[in-house]
């Protein structure tokens, strides 16, 4: 039962997603919504990017200066495994994670609402592709603000480290220094490239979900939330393959 | 002109549609009555192209909607305006794109003339000061006559109309009736109207007809209700007191 129903909501979503990739029947009409969901999905999420990251990337530093500090390690090694983390975990997988708490619910519950109002029925019957119309913007509009809230995200968790460098963490040589040691440019372009595919799978899922809606209220409520339980399990399970592949 | 022959429409055992033949002139307010549950919302679903009946035809003019290439389709909707019960405007755009949203769509004029345009629709639903209000700031009687203006923004041939009332006071009732039937002949529409509301039937129900679970059961016009003798038919209008004394006395 639960592979079928699997299976078949798959097949729905990829059957969306052939909807989906067409070329938009108005470009003056795309490039408008393109620009307004860059503005909701991406410029409105910096705020909650920059703060999560501050705290995480001083919280990280702290927790790794308390537990290896020892004479047998040398003392850039906070700046370090801090850098890493952020750079490796942090400000991809974990942050797409929090964006598809953010995001995702958004997306679901905007869609669902037009379905639900039958906002989506009028564009049908206008002959416009709704599912192109209403959800192509939202899937570009996200991929292409992700990779500047990665760089946000790493910036600010390093501000954050240094927070704790001014308060007598460790010292601000070391932490500098820890930061530098070894760095691999190759991990700035994982991470991007990481969350360019959990941008594509927040959007892409949560708007699946709002678009099937069917019923009232209460549905789009639930629609949200199996878009959130839906986009981080595939963000996790997507992780653990790029992972894999980037390294 | 819309024809509508033998339409079956069923969903998994139960047949909604049971062979509907009828027929929508141009020009006229054709209204879809029947109790809830007769599949006249499903009738309307089909004519528009949301669901796609088993068996029969639907005629636009002589052109069968149901056997149409997706492209004829799409374009044959772009002689289509619907008005639908919740109104469906966008809310994330003001009452001015609204209206505009076909135009932009569809309409090779310049922003200045899709703004005239639009104002123009604005003007004839007596709704030219609302047009920087946003669908959430404006009644429900208001939101149905932007419906309007967006539905009638690119001179539709064809316009569909589903319980254009719900929801509205018997006076608002009124004045959504008369532009409908107004524009309807302004602009020689072929409209049609699913209704419940028999203040409708009684006013602009130049052509009428009657489902009944799936089949059709009656059709007329408005001054044949008063003289039929269909009992189904009469115990769905007649249904309150009032209509019933009105009956008698017409008698």
């Amino acid at each position: 039962m639960f592979l079928t129903n699997s299976i078949t909501k798959f097949g729905e979503y990829l059957c969306l997603m052939g909807r989906v990739m067409s070329l938009p029947e108005r470009w003056r009409m795309f490039l408008k919504q393109y620009i307004k969901e860059m503005a909701a999905l991406g410029v409105d999420s910096i705020g909650i990017v920059l703060l999560i990251s501050f705290f995480i990337g001083a919280v990280i530093c702290i927790q790794i200066k308390l537990n290896i500090a020892s004479p047998w390690m040398p003392a850039f090694t906070t700046g370090y495994t801090t850098r890493e983390i952020m750079l490796l975990e942090f400000s991809s997988s974990i942050m797409c994670l929090i964006l598809a708490g953010k995001v995702g619910s958004n997306i679901a519950s905007e869609i669902g609402t037009m379905r639900v109002t039958q906002q989506i029925d009028a564009l049908e019957i206008m002959g416009i592709n709704s599912a192109s119309f209403i959800i192509l913007p939202k899937i570009l509009g996200l991929v292409t603000m992700i990779p500047m809230l990665v760089i946000f995200s790493i910036v600010f968790g390093f501000v954050g480290a240094y927070a704790t460098a001014l308060a007598g963490v460790i010292t601000v040589d070391d932490l500098t220094l820890g930061l530098q040691h070894e760095f691999n440019q190759w991990y700035i372009w994982a991470s991007i490239i990481k969350s360019l595919v959990f941008a594509f799978i927040i959007s892409s899922t949560s708007s699946y979900y709002g678009y099937n809606v069917e019923g009232g209220s209460f549905d789009v409520g639930k629609a949200s939330t199996d878009a959130v339980v839906s986009s981080s399990m595939l963000i996790l399970f997507a992780d653990i393959f790029l992972t894999q592949l980037l390294s | 002109m819309i024809e509508l022959k033998d339409l079956h429409k069923s969903f998994g055992d139960r047949e909604v549609l049971k062979g509907i033949d009828a027929r929508f002139e141009n020009g006229k307010t054709n209204l879809i009555i029947g109790q809830s549950g007769s599949g006249k919302t499903v009738l309307m679903k089909n004519i528009v192209g949301l669901f796609t009946p088993e068996k029969g035809e639907i005629l636009y003019d002589g052109r069968d909607f149901v056997r149409m290439t997706q492209k004829e389709r799409v374009m044959l909707r772009r002689e289509m305006g619907m008005i639908f019960q919740a109104a469906a405007l966008f809310d994330s755009m003001s009452v001015l794109e609204n209206v505009m949203f076909p135009l932009d769509m569809f309409s090779d004029m310049n922003r200045t003339d899709r703004i005239k345009r639009a104002m123009f629709c604005l003007e004839r639903v007596n709704l030219k000061d609302a047009e920087n209000k946003f669908p959430g700031e404006i009644s429900g009687g208001m939101q149905k006559r932007v419906a309007i203006a967006r539905a009638i923004a690119l001179n539709p041939r064809y316009l569909f109309c589903d319980e254009p009332n719900s929801g509205l006071d018997p006076k608002t009732s009124l004045v959504i009736d008369g532009l409908i039937h107004d524009i309807t002949e302004e602009y020689d529409m072929t409209t049609i109207i699913n209704t419940h509301d028999m203040n409708s039937v009684m006013g602009i129900g130049d052509n009428i007809i009657y489902i009944y679970e799936g089949y059709l059961e009656w059709t007329g016009t408005k001054n044949d209700v008063m003289a039929s003798t269909n009992e189904r038919l009469t115990s769905f209008i007649f249904a309150s007191d009032l209509l019933r004394k009105v009956k008698e006395s017409y008698k």
